[in-house]
């Protein structure tokens, strides 16, 4: 089954909300596709219990005649054609122009015990409370790095938790300097005021960082090494987050350039958000991360490119570069404490997948010798997580994608359209 | 200039090989390699041990082979599993086609049984109802090849060869070697480099054959044997442009690896998802529950493919101190330890073990 569309968009957060109503605005058929049951990406995750932001609703309301292809997930791609898989299904979706917003994930970084049950990535935790994993009455400790923390405890809170304090690796000066930068963006500095009321009597912590996790069989005690000194808090949750890292992967399927500087790559935009692949564009933290203003703003300039609307879409570039200054600026104010590269030992697992410690990657050179024989990112994840915090630990940097994007059903990839229900096994 | 008694060019499961059986008979061996050890053919291999009993050379080099293999099935980094091979028959045809077969392998020397369909479905009860049968080989196993590779060479180094890691060999000189830093070595030359071949030995022609393979999240005791349909050499050793057969295989992780796809005309590494869907419908036709599993990468790589399918081993038509092992299509994690003994037996003059005139290269200077 094929299905045709002027434009599609990948990914139903900010970015993708304002790229598909945009481009839908002017005429197009225009489909949007997300992998969750509910749009909203991970920053305006539906909530179980509590309303969404207004922004978010309006973005969301505002669809008009967009397509909304929920429960779509993207796995391999096809000339001008990507290929779906649905609960039930599969299908081909074709376009003429696509929009990337495929986000960002959480850069993990490991530590002794970061993969015991009770450890998660502080977004991850906030993702499990929004879609009702009980957290009520739990101790939690919000620990890694960014205002993304804040977001995290403040989600945890309102779901009952218990949040003993938030640990920033950053130190305290710099943190402040950051903040005494916002007046420059009143929205954000409106936003960062009504966390910290959401979250008074949380303490927040700087130059504070998790050196370890301990407990028998589940998390029971964190180790924290602060600017006075070391201490263990009991605790029966630790969401630990260091940033944000552009996802990149469908991109690279379909052969866009990515921009290698740093760590982690991105993908290459110009000015106007075209990819290196004609009638592709990039919007949002798939092109660098900057925030949610950041992709909302450059969800508008693609949805006006993929619909053909470049005088629209030139218009907003004063706006998009203030915004893009911003991200450099949480960049500079959050860079990573060296210590946290050093803090896992030989005996920490790496690749939870595959288990596969840090010691036996021990004297690889390169990714893919490493891989191959050790099998370190072969596993569910396809490296996502371990490749991740292996290139920012300075090992090796994450080799090429090979599809499919998702791990996928066989099904799928042999272009059936629907599943047979388990009885014709 | 440094000198060795044989400089091996190429890293993958024949050079290691290679390297790994010089060096056992005290050789100074240098290894060159500009990638990972193992990074081409030998990493996107399927690591099945198996015999093909269609070519009777193809067959004297792969039963001489599996003997060598038996002294690593306890070996942690050849992850040797021995799940069998089972043939699958389709129709009576098919399975007495498979009689011919078992008496041919049982011949060779190679344990075979015809199985009737009730045993088929006791062995691998996820098979589709309705085949006739088949052939069962129980001796036969599964590896992993890039980890094996690996540790070949890490014993030849223990013994004292030199890997050349990162470094191209550039041009054979009349003796020796002159690597891409400009550094030249000097002594005989044994070229391992597969579908590379014709870079440094233009008169030996050799095609890359595509292949796709898919492998699965982990499904324990899903399958238990390596499976194949009767008619893979049909794909194997035929010469049509494109072909897929029906060839799965239980990892010792729970995984499974699908398999096979043939294609000569495509020479990008891309994955192709009309070739996927080809072998997918293929396999699901055998064995119908894999369309629920989930996959988690798909690969491709290229065998190196001589014109009459047979590999290249022996002396270098035309040239002195210069040796060749390469071109094993498919087949080259099988054999890779009976054609580097092969290759040791001709470069000291002994009389190898196995007959050597199949696959000497001076066929193709006809």
């Amino acid at each position: 089954m094929t299905e045709r569309y002027d434009i599609l968009v990948v990914g139903a957060g900010p970015a993708g909300l304002t790229a598909a109503r945009t481009a839908a605005a002017h005429g197009a058929r225009v489909g949007l596709i997300d992998a969750q049951a509910q749009p909203g990406g991970q920053v305006w995750r539906h909530d179980v219990r509590h309303h969404a932001p207004r922004e978010a609703r309006a973005a969301i309301s505002g669809l008009g005649q967009v397509e909304l292809l929920s429960q779509h997930t993207v796995v391999a791609v096809e000339p001008s054609a990507l290929r779906v898989e649905m609960p039930r299904g599969a299908s081909e979706l074709r376009y003429d122009a696509l929009v990337l917003a495929t986000g960002a994930r959480e850069l993990l970084l490991p530590f002794p015990g970061w993969t015991l049950p009770g450890v998660t990535g502080a977004g991850g935790l906030q993702a499990l409370a929004k879609q009702g994993w009980p957290v009520a009455g739990k101790r939690v400790v919000i620990a890694g790095s960014g205002p993304l923390l804040l977001a995290a405890a403040a989600t945890l809170r309102a779901h009952g938790a218990h949040v003993l304090g938030i640990y920033e690796q950053a130190a305290a000066a710099s943190v402040h300097a950051f903040a005494r930068q916002l007046v420059h963006w009143p929205a954000k500095a409106m936003q960062a005021l009504g966390l910290r009321t959401r979250l008074a009597g949380v303490p927040y912590h700087f130059g504070s960082f998790i050196r370890g996790a301990s407990g028998d069989d589940t998390l029971s005690r964190v180790d924290i090494e602060g600017p006075r000194g070391s201490q263990s808090i009991e605790c029966d949750m630790l969401g630990v987050g260091y940033g944000l890292v552009p996802n990149v992967e469908l991109a690279q399927l379909l052969g866009c350039a990515l921009v290698h500087q740093g760590a982690h790559p991105r993908v290459q935009v110009d000015a106007l958000l075209r990819t290196s692949v004609s009638g592709i564009y990039a919007a949002g933290e798939a092109g660098g991360i900057g925030g949610l203003a950041v992709a909302r703003i450059e969800g508008e300039i693609a949805g006006h490119m993929a619909a053909g609307q470049t005088q629209a879409a030139t218009a907003l570039l004063p706006m998009r570069g203030k915004e893009r200054r911003f991200g450099a600026l949480l960049s500079h104010h959050f860079a990573l404490d060296p210590r946290l590269l050093s803090l896992a030992n030989a005996q920490t697992l790496i690749c939870r997948c595959e288990d596969v410690t840090l010691g036996e990657l021990d004297g690889f050179s390169d990714a893919r010798s490493a891989k191959l024989v050790t099998r370190c990112g072969m596993g569910a994840c396809q490296g996502r997580i371990c490749g991740t915090a292996l290139a920012e630990l300075g090992r090796f940097p994450r080799n090429g994608a090979r599809p499919p994007v998702f791990p996928t059903r066989l099904a799928t990839l042999a272009g059936l359209t629907t599943f047979p229900s388990s009885d014709d096994y | 200039m440094a000198h060795y008694d044989l400089i091996v060019i190429g890293a993958g499961m024949i050079g290691a090989s290679c390297a790994d059986a010089a060096s056992a008979e005290g050789m100074r061996v240098a290894l060159i390699e500009p990638g990972p050890i193992g990074g081409g053919a030998t990493a996107a291999a399927m690591g099945h041990l198996v015999a093909m009993d269609d070519d009777p050379a193809e067959l004297a080099l792969a039963r001489y082979s599996l003997h060598h293999w038996e002294a690593f099935a306890d070996l942690k980094e050849a992850e040797f599993s021995r799940c069998g091979t089972l043939w699958v028959a389709r129709s009576d045809a098919d399975r007495n086609a498979a009689a011919a077969r078992a008496a041919r392998l049982g011949a060779a020397g190679v344990e075979a049984h015809l199985i009737d369909a009730a045993t088929l479905y006791e062995l691998e009860p996820a098979l589709t109802p309705g085949l006739s049968g088949g052939m069962l080989v129980p001796r036969e196993a599964v590896v992993y090849p890039p980890r094996m590779a690996r540790y070949l060479v890490q014993r030849a180094q223990s013994r004292g060869a030199r890997l050349y890691a990162g470094r191209r060999a550039q041009a054979l000189l009349s003796s020796g070697v002159q690597l891409d830093d400009r550094t030249r070595l000097s002594g005989p030359v044994l070229v391992a480099t597969g579908c590379a071949i014709p870079e440094l030995l233009p008169m030996l022609p050799m095609r890359a054959r595509k292949g796709h393979l898919i492998i699965t999240e982990r499904y324990p005791n899903l399958l238990r044997h390596q499976l194949l349909e009767l008619g893979y050499a049909d794909s194997a050793h035929g010469d049509a442009d494109s072909s897929v057969a029906f060839n799965v295989q239980p990892r010792p992780t729970g995984q499974i690896l699908i398999g096979s796809s043939r294609e000569f005309s495509a020479i990008d590494a891309s994955v192709s998802p009309a070739m996927v869907q080809r072998m997918l419908e293929r396999s699901f036709a055998f064995v119908p529950a894999l369309r629920r599993l989930q996959a988690l990468r798909i690969w491709t790589g290229f065998r190196p493919t001589t014109p009459d399918g047979r590999p290249y081993l022996g002396a270098v038509p035309g040239a002195t101190n210069q040796w060749v092992a390469a071109g094993h299509e498919g087949l080259g994690i099988t054999t890779a330890l009976g054609s580097a003994r092969l290759l040791m037996d001709l470069i000291h003059g002994r009389t190898p073990a196995i007959d050597p005139a199949p696959y000497a290269p001076s066929r193709m200077a006809a």
